[in-house]
């Protein structure tokens, strides 16, 4: 089980969180092309190694943050609030 | 019997407690401190199962959790028993029952061993390539068969009767292994103020000390420091089974399985779940078996298992002894055996010139030893009665008469743990083995488990370990004394498809199988694992994976680190299920929910229905109805006079703040900016796919302020939704989202005697056709009790839906009911919901939607705002292959052509249903029931381009027959609406 910092909670397990796809994916306007609309609503990066995410703290806090993982070794490098440019 | 294998002196065991236990009925006895597998040896035991595939006798080949052969069913009854638990690990207790598994009608006579006969039809993957024809003979014929005769335990036929506790725990260090490198990695980081955490299998602490009569003053001396730490938690008998993510490790203890019959009022074991800074393995090492022909008789051990029975146990497990070995360390053992009695016949050493302190030991007590010899085959059915030796490579054998073989190939360090871990393992050519790596977690192999084979390497590399763990330096890296020993199939001239030397016990593999499978053309060292299933016995291969990649190296002439390991898997020893569940078990499996008015409808006879953890009442027979009767009766009374329905589990979300009609305005595809407080709107959620995801009426309660309510099974997902976008899209909005779902109990009173009904109880509010029309809210008292009073209908009927606090639901459910009793009030379930609300062609989500209907699908274009400039899921509505599909799925009635026929949900929908199949399908039934209201049955379906097939006629092909539907508009009761006004 991992064990994931919450930037509001700190290191809590993996059972407390709900994940939330990939982070920073920017919501495409309601006027964007069908090309557009398709990239935001389908493609994701699916990084091997480093890669920016979602998490919600559902059984903490509730917030929503973003992280960064490797998703080969399956370790946090950061966690960030909402909104914070990561370091 | 008597324990006539017992030496008189020495061992761990108390002499002065005598302990009987049964074995397949026989009755013996045995000491307090005793295993199973010693007390059995004790009583001159050593056939105790039969093999997986061939049924072969077998015994006992070691004194730990490697053991492939010595596998028992234990327990007193059905509710306690456990099966292919390893009885080198079972402590004795007083009364155990222990039985042999996978042999019929008993050990001695099998009939099941006639497979050893005919073993040449069984070879490798033999299943694979027999049994394919005639066409249905496997599953029906072999395979039953061949599953009656394989195997290993049955499973209990009870339910596991014992109790099971779980805990969480966290430590800066987590030491597994209590042998001399654990120990001395524990003190180590104690010594820092720590707070660590040590755990080992056994019931007594010193691993491989315990075997060593000689190291009990320093072992004591360390068990006593380790108590005298308060940061240190000792969990003996507590076996670590699985290395999770994050340093996560599973850990099982047994509470009470030791003491058998005392303990029922005491869970049985314990699983920990331990959160560490830094782990450290110091999980010792594993002897080899030597693979020789017929290397699998009773009384071929490990030597050093030997040896410990001897040293530990008091027990002599033979009495006259073979020794085969490759390692100075069987040399020890000899001499161990020598001193207790058992007369050492041959130590035979493959190796040419061998040295070493053991060597020198046995020569100096006059121990015959043969050099660069090997053992080419053995005797004796069910137990080794002689062995015959050649100097390798000449044909020309020796036959010595013996009871007992030790065999030792060097030492496999037990790396299980590192390696669940994702760390690299490295190949020590100096030692013939893997050993620990590149770590991925933080985590420090130490002890044997790191290659160390010397007493003095192992204590120094467990300090260095809880030096390095507690962020010490590390003076200088441990010597390493070891030596390798041997791999692979030993030579011995014979023609190797005649002989059986056997790499993998449990799973019953020869050399032969593996051979075979490289004859084949398999080369990934994890596919001649599945195809020969070398190591996939319970035992994970703890004794046979090494020989078994040596056969592969050798064969293929490539390098064992070029041919890699098999995947080392949790858990390390198999763990009972109970274990896992602790206490989710029975009603505590998942929580129940339950409403407010739960126990009023229990009283009064309904029927529950499970709906996600909710139980909603279903229906309320009276007398001996059948559920259509009381449905039918519920339906009936409903649309004549008045019915009272628990709406409570509902989802409920108050939305408020300065933004709140601007946020529902992004979230669902209505506009709500215009909506006056004390008005209600049916309200549609999508995703941004533009699919339906929920939907429920919300209320406006004031400017900045509403009662939004979901579906039952949505109301966290919505919730969740909700919080998502107000937390990272759309951060310029002043929202609150509070969940009110279990802060309100929900009563509907529906049917045109609704008003009449609430009138007498409502205070502070006109409730008049005139002042409160269909979808309003008003805040007001309703029997005393503040309520937020909707006026709205899922049935068609006038209806109202009374908001109260959960607390007084119950109370105003009752005043409710009260008061209709003039009226003819009946209670109805959510049957009777379902009936009404098809009938007037309301949807439920989840039931006509799939996930991939659009409001235009179920015919809810016109609640979208379509002034607004965006809302969740407006831009997927537009897509171009969305807008241009013409054959999208629609919602439409259907009416059978007899009406007496109600359909099954689900059915499919063709236009001709004398085509072949595979038909084309044109929909589905989503919702069917037979309609009081109109005396016949109906059904809701998402057809293709239904709305313009409306008035056509479609079939629904069922077994042996099909039924004609027409299709129609969904609204199949009043569809004026004139009902809603009473």
């Amino acid at each position: 089980m991992l064990l994931i910092p919450c930037p509001y909670c700190g290191e809590r397990p993996e059972i407390e969180f709900s994940y939330g796809g990939e982070a920073h994916v920017v919501r495409a306007p309601a006027n964007a092309t069908d090309a557009e609309w398709t990239a935001f609503l389908y493609q994701r990066s699916n990084a091997r190694g480093s890669y920016a995410e979602r998490w919600r703290h559902a059984h903490g806090c509730g917030r929503f943050f973003n992280a960064r993982r490797n998703t080969v070794t399956d370790f946090f490098e950061q966690t960030y609030k909402i909104g914070e440019v990561p370091a | 019997m008597t324990q006539t294998y017992r030496l008189a002196t020495g061992g761990l065991i108390d002499r002065s407690r005598t302990v009987p236990f049964t074995f397949d009925g026989k009755a013996m006895t045995g000491h307090a401190g005793d295993t199973l597998a010693s007390a059995l040896l004790a009583n001159g035991v050593h056939l105790v199962g039969r093999s997986f595939k061939y049924h072969r006798p077998r015994g006992i080949v070691s004194a730990g959790a490697e053991e492939p052969n010595a596998l028992v069913g234990v327990g007193r009854d059905e509710g306690h028993y456990t099966p292919n638990l390893r009885a080198t690990q079972v402590e004795l207790y007083h009364g155990l029952r222990a039985e042999s598994q996978n042999r019929m009608p008993s050990l001695e006579r099998d009939v099941g061993s006639i497979t050893d006969r005919l073993w040449r039809f069984f070879p490798a993957g033999f299943y694979y390539k027999t049994f394919m024809w005639p066409k249905g003979a496997w599953t029906k014929f072999f395979e039953p068969r061949i599953r009656a005769i394989a195997g290993l335990g049955r499973s209990p036929a009870a339910p596991d009767a014992a109790r099971y506790a779980q805990i969480y725990a966290h430590c800066d260090v987590l030491v597994i292994g209590a042998g001399p490198a654990g120990l001395s990695a524990a003190l180590t980081a104690a010594e820092t103020g720590a707070r660590v955490i040590i755990c080992d299998e056994q019931a007594q602490f010193g691993g491989a000390l315990l075997a060593e009569p000689g190291k009990s003053a320093w072992l004591a001396e360390q068990r006593a420091r380790l108590a005298g730490f308060a940061n240190i938690t000792m969990l003996p008998r507590t076996i670590a089974f699985g290395y999770f993510p994050h340093n996560m490790i599973g850990l099982a203890q047994d509470l009470t399985d030791h003491q058998g019959e005392a303990s029922d009022d005491a869970p049985r074991g314990r699983l920990w779940q331990v959160r560490a800074r830094q782990v450290i393995t110091a999980t010792g090492a594993i002897e080899r078996p030597l693979v020789f022909p017929d290397n699998d008789r009773p009384g071929i051990m490990l030597a050093d298992a030997a040896r410990t029975y001897v040293e530990r146990y008091a027990v002599k497990p033979g009495n006259r002894a073979v020794v085969f070995t490759a390692h100075d360390d069987a040399y020890r053992a000899a001499v161990s055996l020598h001193r207790a009695g058992v007369a050492i016949a041959a130590i035979v050493d493959l190796r040419e010139s061998p040295a070493g302190p053991g060597l020198d030991a046995a020569r100096t007590a006059g121990l015959p030893v043969r050099t660069h010899a090997t053992i080419i085959g053995t005797e004796g059915n069910l137990r080794v009665a002689a062995v015959s030796v050649a100097t390798i490579g000449e044909t020309k054998s020796e036959r010595i008469a013996c009871d007992l073989v030790l065999m030792s190939g060097g030492f496999t360090p037990s790396v299980h743990l590192f390696s669940q871990s994702r760390g690299k393992l490295a190949f020590d050519p100096a030692l013939d083995a893997f050993i620990p790596g590149t770590p991925a977690e933080p985590t420090i192999a130490a002890g044997a488990a790191a290659g160390c084979q010397s007493l003095e390497a192992a204590i120094a590399s467990g300090r260095a370990a809880g030096l390095s763990a507690t962020g010490q330096a590390v003076a200088a890296p441990v010597a390493e004394t070891g030596a390798a020993g041997f791999l692979g199939e030993v030579p011995h001239g014979r023609d190797p498809a005649s002989v059986r030397a056997f790499v993998d016990f449990q799973n019953d593999v020869t050399a032969k199988d593996i051979t075979l499978a490289l004859s084949e053309g398999f080369r990934s060292i994890e596919h001649v694992k599945r195809y020969t299933t070398t190591g996939m016995a319970t035992d994970q291969g703890k004794t046979s994976n090494m020989n078994a990649l040596g056969i592969v190296s050798k064969s293929l002439g490539v390098a064992i680190p070029s041919i890699g390991t098999t995947t080392f898997r949790m858990p390390y020893t198999p763990i009972p299920f109970g274990y896992f569940a602790g206490y989710a078990r029975g009603e505590l499996v998942e929580p129940v929910r339950e409403t407010p008015i739960h126990a009023w409808a229990a009283e009064h006879g309904a029927v529950f229905e499970d709906v996600s953890l909710w139980k909603r009442a279903r229906y309320f027979p009276r007398g001996a109805e059948t559920m259509h009767d009381a449905v039918a009766r519920e339906c009936a009374a409903v649309r004549a006079g008045v019915g009272l329905f628990d709406a409570s589990t509902l989802g409920k979300i108050e939305i408020t703040g300065p933004d709140a009609a601007e946020f529902l305005n992004r979230m669902y595809v209505n506009a709500w900016t215009k909506l006056k407080p004390g008005r209600l709107r049916y309200g549609i959620l999508l995703r941004e796919d533009g699919f339906i995801i929920d939907d429920g009426v919300v209320g406006r309660i004031a400017d900045d302020r509403f009662h939004v309510t979901t579906t039952t099974g949505g109301a966290a997902r919505v919730l969740n939704m909700m919080e998502d976008y107000l937390q990272t899209e759309f951060t310029d909005l002043k929202v609150w989202l509070t969940s009110t779902t279990e802060q309100y109990a929900v009563i509907a009173v529906q049917g045109p005697r609704a008003r009449a009904v609430i009138a007498p109880l409502v205070e502070d509010a006109d409730i008049s056709a005139a002042a409160m029309p269909h979808m309003s809210v008003v805040e007001c008292r309703v029997a005393g009790v503040p309520a937020r009073l909707f006026r709205v209908s899922f049935t068609g009927e006038l209806g109202f839906e009374i908001n109260v606090p959960a607390d007084y639901g119950r109370a105003v459910w009752e005043a409710v009911a009260q008061a209709g009793q003039a009226h003819g009030i009946v209670p109805y379930g959510t049957e009777t919901m379902h009936v009404l609300r098809a009938e007037k062609g309301y949807i439920i989500v989840g039931q006509e939607t799939d996930g991939t209907a659009t409001p235009d699908d179920v015919g809810l274009t016109w609640a979208i705002g379509k002034a607004k400039p965006d809302f969740v899921g407006k831009r997927a509505l537009a897509r171009t292959a969305l807008a241009s599909q013409t054959d999208r799925k629609q919602l439409v009635g259907l009416l059978t052509a007899d009406p007496a026929e109600v359909l099954e949900e689900g059915a499919h929908l063709v236009a001709d249903p004398a085509q072949a199949v595979p038909m084309t399908m044109l929909g589905h039934v989503t919702s069917s029931y037979w309609s009081a209201a109109l005396n016949r049955s109906i059904a809701l379906a998402m057809v293709r381009n239904g709305r313009a097939r409306i008035g056509q006629t479609l079939h629904v092909p069922l077994p042996g027959r099909s039924v004609a539907v027409t299709l129609t508009d969904p609204v199949f009761y009043d569809p004026e609406g004139a009902r809603l006004d009473g």
